[in-house]
């Protein structure tokens, strides 16, 4: 397959749908894997690394998931769609710029793929949108059961999957959310969220992950610990406590905006709704930090009911239907259509070629105003 | 409650003191509290964690046996230094030659655990499985001691003395 099909469009994860969508933006669980009789990579030899490539490779594209899954040899991929399979989620930036015989197995419509030979043997990863870690935990658990029957998994009865880094050992779990706070963020707020994420324990990354800046007012709250607790604690303790928690701080900053800060609030919407509009050049961080703002005040009108001169001038630019309230034109949908064609890697996989940064920023800026204007 | 400094913000971080048997409350808000030095608990993220551990020079306290250190993995060829330089191990044998040295990066690493107490594959052999269930039920008897939650302590128990 080619990646062309998928680059065109937008992927579940990223649908804007799913529960607590105005701010959780979508769910993943990562699980680690290695194969039993066979060194971790480090140790490996190109030959041997081959070897695991080809008897995961076999295993993996036999899996039954309902929907079509297609592999890339990511080693021999060209760079533009390594960046665009790390834009997406798909693949790791580790993956898609490490050494050796390496590969991924993805279904079509994205929800899981497969990372051989990243750090470790195999990384499974399922990805939903909105807030859905137990039925991320109960698909990722059946594949893993499948893969299970087939091959031997490294394991010890004392400390669990064993992985090539010591802080993956035990369930090799790694649950995560992407969130959207831009309300906590414009009030300042946002250091507290930090700071409390760090005192459970948990690490706070960019919308691409480890070392990356939280562009856009989107951050990645993952685990750390994997050993001495079980997958469905560590998935419980998220979806029953943490997430809870941090939506309700997000909404009461919402809140605040609406009844202390409207003024700043209906600024920011109105300066970023007329610079997407009117701009010539648009860099990738600007547009997503402006995007964050137009997507805050459509879901504070579709999920509080908010009404300021910038909200409602926002939603005259959607065709209305209040009843579904999923308005056509400008939507929750095409915000997120945004944030991800405008990327780098995809506009230039979509446009056909490699270009510049300033003919991206040139390009970005044109689907930006196309996308508001109509 | 107000910031007791800047006495415009909310307090939200409550110190408690005791010194000399006197007790002392401090109630400050998240700003005043960082410029006063006092933050939420200063979480070192893993991987920061683990280089730091690693970094430690082979005769330092706590990075594991002199035997450990001289000792090359039969099945991977791997070392010590080998594990330092690159961060990770090199074959699953690794937890057992080494494992002076990493038990106690593991325990700092998950919070003090050492054993598995999650899923565990179809095909192990019977009494494995029932080891870790064991681990499983004592960590959960000791969390439901710590919260006070006797009930569930006493059945818990109940379950382990049936094993």
């Amino acid at each position: 397959m080619k990646l062309t099909e998928i680059s065109g469009g937008i992927n579940e994860w990223f649908s804007g749908q799913g529960p607590l969508s105005d701010v959780v933006i979508s769910s993943r669980i990562r699980l680690a894997r290695n194969l039993a009789g066979h060194k971790f990579l480090a140790a490996c030899t190109v030959a041997e690394k081959g070897e695991i490539l080809r008897i995961l490779k076999d295993v993996l594209m036999g899996l039954e998931l309902g929907d079509e899954i297609f592999y890339i040899g990511v080693d021999k991929a060209p760079v533009l769609e390594k960046r665009f399979l790390v834009e997406r989620h798909l693949i790791s930036q580790h993956h898609a710029f490490g050494k050796g015989p390496r590969g991924a197995v993805i279904a079509r419509r994205e929800f899981f793929t497969a990372m051989i030979n990243e750090e470790d043997h195999l990384r499974l990863q399922v990805l939903r949108a909105g807030c859905q870690l137990p039925a991320c935990y109960e698909q990722i658990d059946r594949i893993d059961n499948a893969i299970e029957q087939k091959v031997d998994y490294a394991f010890s009865p004392k400390y669990g999957y064993l992985t090539a880094c010591p802080t993956n050992l035990g369930t090799g779990i790694r649950v995560s959310v992407m969130l959207h706070l831009p309300a906590l963020k414009m009030t300042s707020q946002i250091e507290k969220f930090l700071n409390a994420a760090k005192a459970l324990g948990l690490a706070v990354r960019g919308l691409f992950g480890e070392g990356t800046e939280a562009a856009g007012d989107f951050y990645q709250l993952s685990n750390q610990i994997s050993l001495g607790v079980s997958e469905k604690e560590i998935v419980s303790r998220f979806e029953s406590t943490i997430i809870p928690e941090i939506v309700e701080y997000e909404h009461a900053a919402r809140n605040q905006l609406l009844s202390k800060d409207a003024g700043i609030l209906d600024d920011k919407i109105s300066r970023a709704l007329a610079l997407l509009k009117n701009a010539n050049l648009i860099s990738s961080q600007e547009a997503l930090f402006l995007l964050s703002h137009i997507r805050l005040g459509l879901n504070m009108h579709k999920f509080q009911g908010a009404s300021t001169p910038a909200i409602d001038r926002l939603c005259s630019l959607c065709s209305d239907s209040p009843a579904d309230g999923n308005p056509k034109g400008l939507s929750i949908e095409t915000v997120n259509r945004l944030f991800l064609l405008t990327l780098p890697a995809h506009l230039q996989l979509n446009y056909g070629k490699e270009l510049d940064s300033a003919r991206r920023d040139a390009l970005r800026a044109q689907i930006i105003r196309s996308a508001l204007t109509g | 409650m107000q910031c007791e400094i800047c006495q415009s913000k909310d307090a939200t971080i409550h110190l408690t003191e005791i010194s000399d048997g006197v007790r002392t409350e401090m109630h400050l808000c998240e700003q005043c509290a960082q410029e006063q030095g006092i933050g939420a608990k200063n979480y070192i993220p893993l991987n920061e964690l683990l280089s730091n551990l690693l970094a430690v020079g082979p005769k330092d306290e706590g990075v594991g046996s002199l035997s450990d250190i001289a000792e090359i993995c039969p099945h991977c060829g791997f070392t010590l230094d080998k594990f330092r330089e690159k961060a990770v191990l090199g074959c699953p044998h690794d937890y057992e030659v080494f494992e002076k040295t990493l038990l106690p990066l593991i325990k700092k690493a998950h919070e003090g655990a050492t054993a598995h107490c999650g899923k565990v594959p179809s095909r192990l052999p019977k009494d494995s499985k029932s080891q870790i269930e064991i681990a499983r039920l004592k960590r959960q008897l000791d969390e439901a001691i710590k919260n006070e939650d006797y009930e569930l302590a006493a059945q818990l128990r109940d379950k382990l003395a049936g094993r």
